[in-house]
Order: C-alpha cells, then sequence, then structure tokens
C-alpha cells in the first residue's frame, strides 16, 4: 500500500480528573504518515501539546502489541476503532485519509469511572476475577502437562475463551453496560476444563454477586459485545456462564 | 445462595424473564390457534363462526382454561414489571452517554428495543383486552343459537370492533410490535436458560423465526380478513 501524508482533526474527550466536568476539544493535527499506528499519532498530538504548553491528553496503552488489553478509546462511536478484532495500539493510520474527522471518547460506564481524559477506572474486572476467577492448586513441583485427559473440542473452547484480555470493550458497546460476555470468558475458560470443576458452582456465583455489586448491567443479548471483542469472544459463552449460575444456584445447598 | 438472592440477581431476573417469555410464546400457540377457527367460514359457508364460537366458549366455561388464564395474567404481569425493572436498572449503568453510537454496527435496533417494543404490545393488549376479554368474561355478549344451544356471540363482536379502520390499524401495530419482540425474545429467552449446544441454538433460532413470522402474521389476518369481508 502507498504511502501518504494526511490532515486530521481531533475531537478528544478531556476530563480533569473523576469530579470534574468533562467536555470535547478539538485539535487540528497535519502531516500524520499513513504507516503511524493510532497511538502514535496520539502521542504526536500529545508532543504538540506539551510543545505548546498544554496538558497532553491521558490515555492508557502498555503493550502495544495487542495482548495486554490495557488500551481503550471509543473511537468514532466503536470500542478499538473502525478495524474488525483489532485493539486501539493495533490500529494504523491507512484506516484514514486526509481530511478526516475523528472522534475519541472514554468508555462510558458508571463501573468504569473517568480518571482523567481518557482514562477510565477498570479494577472493577479485577476485583470480579478475584471473586472467582481462578482455580486452587497447591504450589509445587510442576504437574505433568498431559496427566489428566481433555478432549480437544474443549481444550479449544477453552483456549478461545482465555483469549479476552480484560480490555472492557464489551462493557463499553453495551447498551446495558453489561460485563457478561467479560466474564463469561473467564468462567468459560475455567468450566470446560477438568481443573475447573472443583470451584466452578462457587465460581459462577461469587463472580455474578461481585459483577452486579460493581454495577454493570444484565445481559439482554444483542450481540454488541461479540461485535466489537478484539479477541472475538463468542456469545455461546454467555449463554454456558447463564448455565453455569443457574444450575449452581437451583441446585447449592445453602 | 437464598432464594432471595438468586432471584435478585442479573441472571435470576433475566430466567424469570425467559421462563415467562418462553411461557407467553406457548400461550400464543394456543390463541393464534383458537383465533383461527374464524377461518372455518372459507371452508364452510354454513359456519358463520360457530366453530369460533365453540372454541371460545370452551375456553371460558371449562375450569382447566380458567386456571391457566390465571396463570396467565400472573405470567404477564411479571413479564411487564420484571422487564421495566431490568430496563430502569440497565438505563441506570451508563449516566454520561456517547456523542457518537455504536447504533446497528454492533445489534439489531430490535434487539436493543425491548422495553419500547413490549410497551406497545403491553398498550395494545389494554385496548385488545377491553374490547374482547371484558365483555366476554364479564360484562356479556348477544347470544347465538349453535345446535339448539346458546352461546356468546364473540364472532359478531369481532366483525363489529374490526369495522373500524384505526381499530385494524391499532391491531396491525400491535402484531408488528409483537414480530419484532418475538424475533429477538424467542432465541434470546433461551440463551438466557443457559443452551450452550450450537446445534440446538440453530433449530431455536430458526424456529423462532420462523414461529414470529407465522405467527403474527396468521394475528395480522384476522383484523383484515374482517374488515376487508373476507371472513363474515
Amino acid at each position: 500500500m502507498e504511502h501518504y501524508n494526511m490532515n486530521l482533526t481531533l475531537k478528544v474527550w478531556r476530563q480533569k480528573n473523576n469530579k470534574a466536568k468533562g467536555g470535547f476539544e478539538t485539535y487540528k493535527l497535519s502531516d500524520i504518515s499513513s504507516e503511524m499506528s493510532f497511538l502514535e499519532m496520539v502521542d504526536v498530538l500529545n508532543e504538540q501539546l506539551i510543545r505548546e504548553g498544554q496538558d497532553p491528553i491521558a490515555f492508557d496503552h502498555d503493550c502495544r502489541e495487542g495482548i495486554c488489553g490495557t488500551c481503550s478509546m471509543y473511537i468514532d462511536g466503536k470500542p478499538h476503532g473502525p478495524w474488525h478484532a483489532n485493539t486501539t495500539c493495533q490500529l494504523h493510520m491507512r484506516a484514514y485519509k486526509d481530511g478526516d474527522t475523528i472522534t475519541i471518547e472514554p468508555w462510558r460506564a458508571n463501573a468504569f469511572p473517568v480518571i482523567k481524559d481518557l482514562m477510565v477506572d477498570r479494577t472493577s474486572f479485577d476485583r470480579i476475577i478475584q471473586a472467582g476467577g481462578f482455580i486452587s492448586v497447591n504450589t509445587g513441583n510442576a504437574v505433568d502437562a498431559n496427566a489428566i485427559p481433555i478432549n480437544k473440542d474443549d481444550a479449544d473452547a477453552s483456549f478461545a475463551a482465555a483469549a479476552c484480555i480484560g480490555c472492557g470493550a464489551c462493557v463499553a458497546a453495551c447498551k446495558n453496560s453489561s460485563a457478561m460476555l467479560f466474564v463469561s470468558a473467564k468462567v468459560s475458560h475455567l468450566a470446560l476444563l477438568p481443573q475447573g470443576q472443583p470451584e466452578h458452582k462457587g465460581r459462577a456465583l461469587n463472580m455474578i454477586a461481585q459483577m452486579d455489586k460493581e454495577g454493570f448491567g444484565s445481559c439482554t443479548n444483542t450481540g454488541a459485545c461479540e461485535a466489537v471483542c478484539p479477541k472475538e469472544i463468542s456469545m455461546v459463552n454467555i449463554a454456558r456462564l447463564n448455565n453455569e449460575f443457574l444450575g449452581a444456584g437451583l441446585t447449592v445447598d445453602n | 445462595m437464598k432464594w432471595s438472592e438468586f432471584f435478585t440477581s442479573s441472571i435470576g431476573k433475566k430466567f424469570v424473564m425467559a421462563l415467562t417469555g418462553i411461557f407467553l410464546i406457548l400461550f400464543l400457540i394456543v390463541h393464534v390457534g383458537l383465533n383461527a377457527c374464524i377461518f372455518a367460514t372459507w371452508f364452510d359457508s354454513e359456519d358463520h363462526g360457530a366453530m369460533f364460537n365453540k372454541a371460545a366458549h370452551f375456553m371460558g366455561a371449562n375450569w382447566v382454561p380458567r386456571l391457566l388464564e390465571v396463570g396467565l395474567f400472573a405470567g404477564i404481569l411479571l413479564h411487564i414489571f420484571q422487564g421495566y425493572a431490568i430496563e430502569m436498572k440497565n438505563r441506570s449503568t451508563r449516566s454520561v452517554g456517547y456523542a457518537v453510537k455504536l447504533g446497528n454496527r454492533g445489534s439489531k435496533w430490535y434487539s436493543r428495543s425491548m422495553g419500547l417494543l413490549g410497551t406497545l404490545v403491553f398498550l395494545f393488549l389494554i385496548v385488545h383486552i377491553a374490547q374482547f376479554w371484558v365483555p366476554s368474561r364479564i360484562t356479556g355478549l348477544e347470544e347465538t343459537i349453535i345446535d339448539g344451544k346458546p352461546y356468546h356471540d364473540l364472532f359478531a363482536r369481532m366483525v363489529v370492533v374490526f369495522q373500524a379502520p384505526w381499530v385494524v390499524a391499532l391491531y396491525l401495530i400491535g402484531c408488528a410490535s409483537l414480530l419484532f419482540h418475538l424475533l429477538h425474545g424467542f432465541q434470546s429467552s433461551f440463551r438466557t436458560i443457559g443452551v450452550v449446544n450450537k446445534r440446538y441454538m440453530a433449530i431455536i433460532k430458526a424456529t423462532g423465526v420462523a414461529f414470529s413470522i407465522i405467527v403474527v402474521l396468521l394475528f395480522a389476518l384476522m383484523p383484515i380478513s374482517m374488515h376487508l369481508g373476507w371472513v363474515k
């Protein structure tokens, strides 16, 4: 693909802190290379803001290779921008053309309060994991990887669910701010394996209890989460989570 | 986990929505089947609504459907109140909205509009119950003699009610709302009760679409046929 430069207009959500009232600021950028990543483009803008003595835009990023789940940004109405199955850090400026206007907003959900500008607090996800997204094993020497036979289909489905990077795009896209795709991925990747069985009832009950406590909405199966998920986590996992939760909730002794 | 915790959890609430929804779907089969008896006039010129009036009489006179009717009203009310409770809770989870919306890029408009579609069906139901159920069960209807026995002439009531164009229009709006409510609700209810198997889910999805279209078309055909004099 041919390299080109472009001039852009950016409308970015700026908010000093959690308590402050935020609003959109418009910025002009010139000579942005089509070879840049989206975040490099924001870096260029921040350099420009620093030179002008202004406060740079705060945004989350870490690995910049699509595996850590740190980057967010709701770009032109879609989490992680226009490309399919892609994180913001993997989005490149060749997705845009000269003269485009790009609107960038933070994830919007009361369970993800804005810290500053485009950064949101996603520790609610950590607390959901702490409530049950683990298995309990004795430490010591690593056990033989093939000691327990596992059906290949289950192993594959578990692996696909484990691909969830916990970025929160599902919550951002959902009209109910539901975290069900995230929780279902975390429940599924353990529930599908024998190692996840001993604690599977408590896991589903405790993780959903924590999810409700954090203020996420309920799932109405609209499918927006699946459509925007950078790791293509399937909604089948949500059905499995419902199954796990109902099975546990209707059968536990106390 | 206490029962109260189960039924107040986000999935527990949806479970109640799904179960009442499936119950109402089953009711629709009974309702559309019985009402389709008006089309007996197409096959028997001597019928004049007799088959339909007898069927309606059975529903009102026999204690089994009367008992199920109590369950039906309870189910509808639970579905409505639980639906509004979930809708309100879900609307409260995002205090600051987006400037640019995701819209139809991720989901169908009707999947996102179940509250609105349900409200339209609910408003339609109020008029519908006032027009047919109340006179049939409470305030009384004119009688007709079939095979020497008196029956409520619900058929004649339908013919009269559906002469007004606004009533026909209202019923078609009700049918359209029900169609889209079912297109989402049918398959969604089975996901909510935890159907994971892909082969079964494929059958459920296809059945849901066929069910929604066939049932709603049959319902819509009733006011249209009566208004245009195809059934008399």
